[in-house]
């Protein structure tokens, strides 16, 4: 499969990263190497098989509907970059 | 060209739950900013869901409810996308495999007609937090409390055809969740919202045309303004040779319009994959069965039963079982009065009068049901007339205290002491000859306005009945 | 004494030879006088140590015995600790201060153990040689041009070192196993559930599982006693009876069936490894094994399946890192895009943003089926292979990496640093057990054996690496720049 610059910055922009001109070519150069890794797998027929998302041969465990968790506002928000009457503050949200 | 809707809804009720969908922490609506955020919910490095038993719980009811076929395998994934409110950078929600599949449901529509709308499926995912856009210093504050509260999405299928048929539905499903006591439902404080999906196409055509979604819809009213708004839109796009694009549209209810909104994503590309912390839910028969046993009636089923066993009208059938609360009070008066049609009238006439003109909802009422049914109870046993029934009525509105107490102490009682009432008709034989000679001469019309007479020197308080016979006994 | 096992310490402190104040302290000395060649601690609590040491005495001093009280450990830099810097060896966490203890932390803590610090790794565990590290890379005790291996470099460093008795460490695609065999030390990856990762920053949901890096088998069947069992917080924990692991340590190995993966003993694989490990084999046999010939035809596509599953869940694992609740952000951002991307772009290496692109790439919209999907389905016939295997052999044994640690630099190429994981990926996928201990020295350097078993055999495979040990001194030896004394 074909994985050029274009793809890239597409890639890079849906997981928020930049990637600067000069990184670029590397970029996509190290990547192409690791797709081409990958790409082994597809010299197997794998029609009939079913994909296994988990080792685990387990179904889920459920909770109790029940509080557990206390109010840690204060404390919690001393982690974070920047906050303000109790909100997380981030650079202005366009819709 | 006449041109024909294709509508679909996409319906987020919040269930309402104590705890997240996926933690412990409190889920109630109006707390103080990011308070209902913990460490799960803030996304710290290293946190793991946990899926909410009660959260699973409601979702089949809710398939149960609509008939629905119900995934006894469910599986969650993780829809990927950035954005302040998302604080894992993703949303757990299923994909190919819900917990509810295909079921529908009956709308009735204005004319007394019903439509089946198919309900494509119904699945279980979390709310988003807020961006709370007032400004501060040009920054937006992040509000997380809502943050990984339970969802379930219930989607349509494209089977309405107008914004009418689309505010039934709406209110249909509106009525099964409160049914259900698995969401409050409301609409204005988010607990119930809906996205639409218009197209429009040139009547008598299978092909569909290219589809908006409207958001940011928050009431009824504006459900059916915003659709109609959009069809007229799309209905000048075509028609001045245009094309309609796939697009999200913001609705804006002041102004009556709608307009893109910026995407979420640059290629709104969400990398859906099967959620590797949470493994498939399976449930069984059993679990399901022992569901279905918890349902309530449900309102078409209640309102079909008022009539067969009440005798009332669809109508008023109708009208009593819009919320279960209603239906329920009503059910309580007309079983302990032993009079469902008195109590229908006074339900639908009288209680509902009084509730409109002070904006009170049903538990709000100074009436509840066993003063009701004690009113009735006095009308029926002739303690009182109908007429004065009003009047204790509007008494016990303002005065709390016991039925009884009001009709004695403001002397209400209907007189039915035969001595009085021969005392009230010898005034009234008395003072009026000249119509007392039209009776007698056979003019028998003349008899209402004698009793009306009657009844007016008893200030409305002897038996209407009695004072009839003793007038006729006289007169003769 | 700092050489010596858990369980030796154990019965040290028992008997009241020494204090777990004094064991820490030595330590904590032996810290101060290592780390800055190593860099294997990235933070190193000297003072809540030494409280935790003397709150051991007082237990001990009022009856309590419990193996791991008083025993000086370390924990990989990966799980967090309630009040203590947790940075996953990368500049995204360096001012992260976790509120809360992992499972695995707490365990330890209810075990009385003694934590001296946080070990440094490859960020976000990506990476076999610990040179991703936003701390820079440990070195390996051994010889310091070279590396521990990674994610749990430190971890094992600090083992082959003494710097420590016992260590954590967490192991996605052989990321405990890898730098044991390196580092000559005991590495133990338990089945995918047996251990709860709540609390354990992920890397790929899946596959990540935490473990013991210690001195001998027996040593890491103590700690997993401790470790080992269901936890309600994580849901993919699994809720299956935890064994004493000690138990079976001493059973006979009389009949054992060893399968001998040839796909383990191909082309790649270094001659002297080889010799190493098939003379560790001969020791089996004289313990009255029989060696069996097996194929796991599909090995060969565990690193490319590996690559699509693991960088796809990191990439959604790593969408938190946003600069909104905590963690990194950048200066002056100009919009919220330029703070995910900036943040986001400063805070991780180039590994995990390689990592992040090749995932998020492999989930994308037209491609989901031709690499994710695909190598879900690859990962079933992995499975099968060693299914099919355990029908016909006990355990399967062969060298846990295809040579010795490398030089730090040597290799610059992504490509060749994954394929370091050829013989210990497959395990991750499949979700079995798999062990690394010391089986000789090839040109002067650790060589590691593999051991694998059955789902949840983990008694198993303690049993057939301590009877291995036993009989053996090759886990005892240490590098002579760090015997003790020296």
């Amino acid at each position: 499969m074909a994985f050029d610059k274009t793809e890239v910055e597409k890639v890079a922009q849906l997981a928020r990263l930049h990637i600067s001109d000069i990184e670029k070519d590397e970029v996509t150069g190290r990547i192409k190497d690791i797709l081409a890794l990958i790409d082994e797998m597809q010299s197997v027929d794998t029609d009939a098989v079913a994909p296994l998302a988990h080792p685990l041969d387990m179904t889920q465990r459920l909770r109790e509907d029940d509080v557990t968790e206390s109010n840690r506002r204060d404390e919690l928000q001393q982690l974070a970059p920047e906050v303000e009457a109790g909100l997380y503050l981030v650079p202005k949200v366009i819709e | 060209m006449e041109w024909e809707a294709v509508i679909g809804l996409e319906v987020h009720v919040s269930l309402s739950t104590n705890t997240k969908l996926f933690s412990g922490t409190a889920s109630i609506f109006g707390a103080e900013p990011n308070t209902e955020a913990n460490i799960f919910d803030l996304a710290m490095p290293g946190t793991l869901p946990v899926l909410n038993k009660e959260a699973l719980r409601m979702a089949v009811k809710f398939g149960l409810a609509i008939d629905a076929e119900i995934g006894k395998r469910s599986v969650f994934d993780r829809k990927n996308y950035f954005y302040p409110d998302l604080p894992k950078g993703y949303q757990v929600t299923q994909l190919d495999f819900p917990t509810v599949g295909k079921g529908s449901l009956t709308i009735t529509l204005e004319d007394g007609s019903e439509r089946q709308i198919g309900v494509t499926r119904a699945h279980i995912e979390e709310n988003a937090g807020k961006s709370l856009h007032e400004d501060f210093h040009g920054m937006s504050g992040i509000d997380l409390n809502r943050s990984g509260e339970p969802l379930l999405e219930i989607v349509s299928e494209p089977e309405i055809r107008n914004a009418k048929e689309a505010v039934a539905y709406l209110k249909k499903l509106h009525v099964i969740v409160r049914y259900l006591d698995i969401s409050d439902a409301i609409m204005a404080q988010g607990s119930m919202r809906c996205d639409v999906n218009v197209s429009i196409r040139p009547k008598g055509s299978t092909e569909l045309g290219t589809r908006t979604e409207l958001k940011n819809i928050n009431s009824f009213r504006f459900v059916e303004k915003a659709i109609n708004s959009e069809i007229q839109r799309q209905q000048y796009v075509l028609e001045d040779g245009g094309t309609v694009i796939q697009e999200t549209r913001r609705y804006d209810a002041e102004r009556d319009t709608s307009s893109p909104m910026r995407s979420k994503e640059f290629a709104n590309d969400y990398r859906y994959f099967p959620e590797p912390d949470l493994l498939p839910v399976e449930i069984d028969d059993t679990y399901i069965e022992a569901i279905r046993a918890t349902l309530p009636e449900l309102p078409d089923a209640k309102s079909a039963r008022f009539v067969s066993e009440y005798g009332l009208s669809d109508y008023d059938a109708g009208v009593l079982t819009a919320t279960r609360e209603m239906a329920e009070y009503f059910e309580t008066v007309a079983r302990s009065s032993g009079d469902a049609k008195m109590a229908a009238n006074w339900v639908t006439g009288d209680l509902q009068a009084a509730l409109n003109k002070n904006n009170w909802d049903l538990a709000e009422s100074p009436i509840q049901a066993e003063r009701l049914t004690r009113l009735i109870q006095r009308i029926k046993d002739d303690t009182i007339s109908g007429k004065i029934g009003k009047t204790v009525f509007e008494a016990m509105l303002e005065d709390g205290s016991d039925v009884d107490q009001i009709i004695d102490s403001r002397g209400l009682k209907q007189v039915t002491d035969s001595g009085a009432i021969e005392s009230l008709v010898d005034e009234v034989i008395t003072n009026h000859p000249e119509q007392v000679q039209q009776f007698r001469d056979g003019k028998e019309a003349v008899l209402g306005f004698l009793v009306g007479q009657a009844m007016k020197l008893s200030q409305g308080k002897a038996n209407p009945g009695q004072v009839n016979q003793l007038l006729r006994e006289k007169m003769q | 004494m700092i050489e010596k096992t858990v369980a030796e310490l154990s019965a040290s402190l028992s008997r009241g030879d020494i204090s777990s104040v004094e064991l820490t302290q030595a330590y904590l000395d032996r810290i101060n006088q290592y780390n800055s060649t190593l860099n294997a601690f990235v933070t190193v609590c000297e003072e809540s140590a030494l409280t935790q040491a003397a709150h051991a005495d007082a237990a001990r001093a009022d009856g309590l015995t419990s193996p791991l009280l008083g025993i000086p450990l370390a924990h990989k830099d990966i799980f967090c600790t309630s009040g203590i810097k947790t940075s996953c060896g990368s500049k995204m966490l360096n001012n992260f201060i976790a509120p809360y203890d992992a499972t695995v932390v707490s365990r330890f803590n209810d075990a009385g153990a003694v934590m001296l610090g946080k070990t440094n790794m490859d960020e976000f565990a990506m990476g076999s040689s610990n040179e991703t590290s936003y701390f820079g890379p440990v070195k390996n005790p051994w010889d310091t041009d070279r590396v521990p291996g990674g994610s749990s470099g430190g971890s094992a460093a600090a083992i082959a070192a003494d710097l420590c008795a016992m260590a954590t460490g967490t192991d996605t695609g052989g990321s405990i196993r890898q730098p044991a065999a390196f580092c000559g030390i005991t590495g133990l990856k338990p089945s995918y559930g047996r251990i709860s990762r709540w609390g354990m920053i992920a890397f790929a949901s899946s596959l990540d599982q935490a473990g013991p890096i210690c001195k001998s088998a027996e040593d890491a069947a103590l700690m997993l006693n401790a470790m080992a069992g269901l936890d309600t917080k994580d849901s993919t924990c699994a809720d299956v009876p935890v064994e004493d692991y000690m138990a079976d340590l001493n059973n006979s190995l009389q009949g054992l069936r060893i399968g001998i993966p040839r796909q383990h003993f191909a082309e790649g694989l270094s001659p002297e490894v080889e010799q190493a490990v098939r003379e560790a084999l001969g020791v089996y046999e004289k313990l009255g094994a029989r060696l069996i010939d097996i194929d796991l035809p599909n090995n060969h596509l565990s690193v490319s399946a590996y690559y699509v599953v693991a960088p796809a869940e990191a990439s959604a694992n790593l969408s938190r890192f946003d600069g909104v609740r905590y963690g990194y952000r950048c200066a002056n951002p100009v919009d919220l895009e330029d703070m995910y991307k900036r943040s986001r772009s400063e805070g991780f290496g180039d590994e995990v943003k390689r990592r992040i692109i090749v995932g998020t790439y492999a989930l994308s919209a037209g491609f989901y089926d031709a690499y994710y999907r695909k190598a879900q389905k690859i990962r079933r016939l992995i499975k099968q292979d060693f299914n099919a295997a355990f029908q016909q052999v006990d355990i399967i044994i062969g060298p846990t990496s295809p040579h010795t640690a490398f030089m730090l630099g040597a290799k610059t190429d992504p490509v060749a640093m994954y394929l370091e994981d050829i013989y210990t990926i497959a395990v991750n996928l499949a979700g079995l057990p798999g062990m690394s201990v010391p089986a000789g020295l090839a040109n002067g350097l650790p060589v590691g054996m593999h051991l694998v078993a059955s789902d949840f055999a983990e008694s198993r495979l303690l049993n057939v690496a301590h009877q291995f040990q036993l009989n053996t001194d090759w886990h005892r030896l240490r590098a002579t720049a760090f015997e003790e004394g020296h």
